[in-house]
């Protein structure tokens, strides 16, 4: 992933964005994958060729910055009824499996 | 389903004439007789919906309005937050899911007198243009079960389309409500961005997301975005000021200028082109002043949505990771599990996408994709304003085919992603914009027209939509 060029995208950099994205690629996936996305960033070349520096990037359309209300407390969501959704639960906390290793 | 449309239907229902619960059972028998072969419903909220019906009912007795919509059926598309009711985006993951809280459209409806009938089939996590990555099985077209009915929101559009609900919602991220309209021969309107509370909406493309509605006619789907829409604290993208959108459907086209857009029609096919010149033709017949405009910067909208909507998603989705809600699938360490669990519950184009984005943020080519895109926003938004300077109106193509058959291109990315060309622009912009039915095509399959107007133009959005209706053969 060091190159920044367009366009060459490779079955290790899918590898590697699977990876960060937690997902698990079979080896057939893998091949499918990079041509499909390799192809899609081929038709976005023309967007990246583009000489745009002189223009400012848009992240949103709004005309909108900085929305704040009034710090009043509200009730939130029913703890019961957010818990029942979870997986796995104890003790009125959410559980998971283990985080870090064992101990050395 | 009522030769007056959702108005009269509410109009009925308000003065006595016909029970709330009538309709919405006459609604539940329509899906019952028609959807085994559609599949427009992932969720029928048969119990629910009678309760509700039963509610509007005793208002009525009481001497109380319940409101615009009185006893009309709404259907929802299953991104759309119903407290207790399953909502799962079509998704593996979300399985199960109940939402434990209503989304502000889903409350606006209930204020308004709706009745909500059921949760929509869409692709999953709205991530499609045919509703065929969904998690139960693809939605057929009403006109033609052969083919696909578009999407994202494909099962709202088919309910409509079929006669299964007078109104439906949906969302619109690159075209997702009109693209489906035009190919089931509905209207679908996707407006202005902050115009519609998106709180309880599930989140794809949060700078591009917007919730909208489909009718049978121009007139069913401003009265369901006049309910919806306004301020909402609960959305801080939500705007303070929020103009309502029906009220000029009389007043006709006269001396409005309407820019026919070469380049949202260049590359349709000629039956949809023809089309497109005939309501242009019916426009200028009804007094609008129509001209030829050129937008070339429109054509790069669709490269810079296809890698800013998979950004976003990229990062959207991250939180489906097996802790909080939805699937888990169980493994040693917490990484293994969230691995695990998102390889089971994600769909191939969920995946694509989110191993697009991932890529199009990620260091080395962050500028060259994702800012450059960014960039092309800012071009496509300068190029509308320079042509809404002489237009009131851009008039052009929804989509570039009519209804494709099933499977066509479900393993052709580049070619699924083709049928958003026309719609993209408008998402980028913020802009509203709307599909409305005008004849078929060579097929004989439906053809729509889409009308696009400047932020906040809701108003004269509908007026030249219902002109256009009216022009349609």
């Amino acid at each position: 992933m060091s190159g920044g060029e367009p366009g060459a995208l490779g079955r290790d950099d899918v590898a590697h964005v699977a990876h960060l994205a937690r997902l698990s690629l079979t080896d057939e996936e893998l091949d499918r994958y990079t041509g499909q996305l390799a192809q899609v960033l081929a038709h976005a070349a023309d967007v990246a060729a583009l000489d745009l520096s002189g223009v400012e990037p848009t992240a949103h359309p709004l005309p909108v910055v900085n929305v704040l209300r009034p710090d009043v407390p509200r009730p939130g969501l029913e703890r019961a009824e957010v818990l029942a959704a979870a997986p796995e639960v104890e003790d009125d906390r959410f559980k998971v499996p283990r985080i870090v290793g064992e101990a050395p | 389903m009522s030769p007056g449309g959702a108005a009269a239907l509410a109009a009925a229902v308000r003065s006595g004439e016909r029970s709330a619960r009538s309709v919405v059972e006459e609604a539940l028998q329509n899906v019952g007789a028609t959807d085994a072969e559609v599949h427009a419903f992932v969720h029928v909220m048969g119990d629910e919906a009678l309760k509700e019906a039963d509610a509007v009912d005793a208002a009525v007795a009481a001497g109380r309005d319940p409101g615009p919509l009185a006893g009309v059926p709404v259907a929802l598309k299953d991104n759309l937050c119903v407290r207790g009711v399953p909502t799962t985006c079509s998704s593996r993951i979300l399985e199960g899911w109940r939402p434990p809280y209503d989304a502000t459209v889903v409350e606006r409806l209930r204020a308004a007198g709706a009745v909500a009938v059921g949760k929509t089939n869409m692709d999953e996590f709205a991530m499609g243009s045919s509703t065929e990555n969904s998690s139960t099985g693809p939605t057929r077209n009403p006109a033609d079960l052969s083919r696909v009915p578009g999407g994202s929101s494909g099962g709202s559009a088919a309910a409509v389309a079929a006669g299964m609900a007078p109104l439906a919602l949906g969302s619109d991220t690159g075209g997702s409500i009109r693209q489906p309209a035009a190919l089931c021969g509905v209207v679908g309107m996707k407006p202005t961005y902050g115009a519609v509370s998106r709180y309880g909406l599930v989140a794809f493309a949060s700078s591009l997301d917007q919730i909208g509605p489909f009718g049978a006619t121009v007139a069913d789907a401003a009265l369901l975005y006049d309910a919806v829409c306004g301020h909402d604290p609960c959305d801080s993208t939500s705007l303070s000021e929020v103009p309502r959108g029906s009220g000029g459907l009389d007043q006709g086209v006269e001396g409005l200028r309407v820019g026919f857009c070469t380049d949202l029609v260049d590359g349709a096919s000629d039956d949809v082109v023809r089309r497109v010149r005939e309501a242009a033709n019916a426009l200028a017949g009804a007094g609008a002043k129509v001209e030829e405009v050129a937008v070339p910067e429109l054509r790069f909208g669709l490269s810079a949505y296809y890698l800013i909507a998979p950004a976003e998603a990229s990062s959207n989705l991250a939180r489906y990771d097996g802790v909080r809600y939805g699937l888990r699938v169980g493994a040693a360490d917490v990484t293994a599990m969230n691995t695990a669990t998102r390889t089971a519950g994600f769909g191939d184009e969920v995946k694509r996408r989110i191993m697009l984005g991932t890529y199009a943020l990620s260091a080395g080519y962050y500028d060259a994709y994702y800012g450059q895109a960014q960039r092309v926003r800012t071009v496509v938004i300068e190029a509308f304003a320079r042509a809404y300077a002489h237009f009131d109106v851009l008039l052009g193509a929804t989509t570039p085919t009519t209804a494709f058959p099933i499977g066509e291109r479900v393993d052709d990315p580049m070619a699924m992603y083709a049928s958003d060309l026309f719609t993209v622009c408008s998402n980028l912009a913020g802009h509203p914009a709307v599909s409305v039915p005008f004849g078929t095509g060579d097929d004989g399959l439906p053809v729509g027209v889409q009308v696009l107007a400047p932020a906040l133009g809701e108003e004269l959005l509908f007026r030249v939509a219902a002109a256009v209706e009216t022009g349609a053969p």
